[in-house]
């Protein structure tokens, strides 16, 4: 649910990005985070284990600059991937604006992706939501590795309905920032449509 | 959609915004904030200067987030109100109309006590605010601010 601060000419909105443990979700915004201009970001907040998992979220404030004199704000967030931390992931999607979809594109993580796809879709349900009407991207996350699916059978899988999708590698960056600014695009153009 | 777009009017933030200054003063309190549940900051007072407002919004909302699902489990509706003892700032938070987050922020210089008792009236004069605005928000007719946003305008956001 974006928040349109008319006396202060701000639009703030949250984007959240979703997908199976390890698959890069932090990784996403870490380089986000490195890459951005320091005036146009926030301190980025993981809340994490000792070992570096994410345990509840991660965050970070993006302001993208001015469209018809309204500041424009993007809050990342990701969830946490592992399976039992699911109570968790359910309250990051609330009053979520567009949603990032990372697959782990490792042949072996197959059914993880697929599992974390269909957990999304329940838990979006379970509010209210339908991720075919929500602002959603897809990224095919490490093609740097050995041992990865060809895109055609990571869409065949997993992008059925033909969203946007990308091919990145989040470590060096590749694909990144198209998948940010595609999500960010699609969340725009619903708010002119007057949703969601 | 189930949520409605959250729009905020001159007329209330102001309304708001006088609440919020007056319990800073009345609590004796560092500072106060008005989060809203998704952890967007909607009003702020009092020493905010050197806070990373924005971090302790969205923080404040995942920790209520979190509570609110402690107290589903637990079949209660909500816990509304939550205290952080810290060796020099406590903090005071209280969900209002299951809405918004009222959070308080205070030293020595003033109790618990004296938190709670101007924190009830606060968060009655913002529950009349909110539902006021709810209201507005929900009138037909009340068009998007950017429904004469173009694409360009939007690709114009990504070109630099």
């Amino acid at each position: 649910m974006s928040f349109i601060n008319l006396m202060a000419r701000e639009i703030n909105c949250k984007i959240v990005y979703y997908g199976p443990g390890l698959c890069g979700k932090t990784t996403n915004l870490q380089y986000i985070y490195e890459r951005t201009n320091p005036e146009a970001k926030g301190k980025m907040i993981s809340l994490a284990t000792e070992t570096d998992r994410t345990l509840f979220f991660d965050f970070l404030p993006l302001a993208l600059g001015e469209i018809r004199g309204f500041k424009t704000r993007f809050y990342l967030y990701t969830v946490p991937g592992q399976v039992f931390y699911d109570a968790s992931r359910k309250l990051i999607l609330k009053g979520v604006d567009g949603v990032v979809f990372v697959a782990d594109s490792q042949i072996a993580r197959m059914e993880a992706n697929q599992e974390s796809l269909e957990n999304l879709r329940t838990n979006l349900a379970e509010q209210g939501y339908s991720l075919d009407k929500l602002p959603y991207v897809i990224q095919y996350n490490k093609r740097d590795m050995p041992d990865i699916g060809s895109v055609e059978e990571l869409r065949e899988l997993l992008n059925p309905t033909n969203v946007p999708e990308f091919e990145a590698c989040a470590r060096t960056g590749v694909g990144v920032f198209d998948t940010l600014k595609a999500v960010a695009k699609l969340v725009l153009t619903e708010l002119k449509r007057g949703g969601p | 959609m189930v949520n409605p777009q959250m729009v905020m009017y001159e007329e209330e933030f102001n309304q708001i915004q006088t609440v919020v200054d007056h319990l800073v003063k009345s609590a004796n309190a560092r500072s106060v904030f008005i989060v809203d549940k998704n952890g967007q900051l909607i009003a702020a007072s009092g020493d905010v200067e050197h806070l990373d407002t924005t971090s302790l919004a969205s923080l404040t909302a995942g920790n209520i987030a979190a509570t609110g699902g402690m107290a589903k489990l637990l079949k209660e509706n909500e816990f509304a109100t939550q205290f952080h003892e810290g060796e020099r700032a406590n903090v005071y938070i209280m969900l209002v109309g299951n809405r918004v987050i009222l959070v308080v922020i205070f030293d020595a210089k003033s109790s618990l006590g004296l938190v709670r008792l101007r924190v009830k009236k606060a968060s009655e004069e913002l529950n009349h605010i909110f539902e006021n605005l709810l209201k507005k928000v929900a009138e037909p007719g009340g068009e998007s601010p950017f429904a004469e946003i173009t694409d360009e305008d939007i690709d114009n956001l990504f070109n630099d």
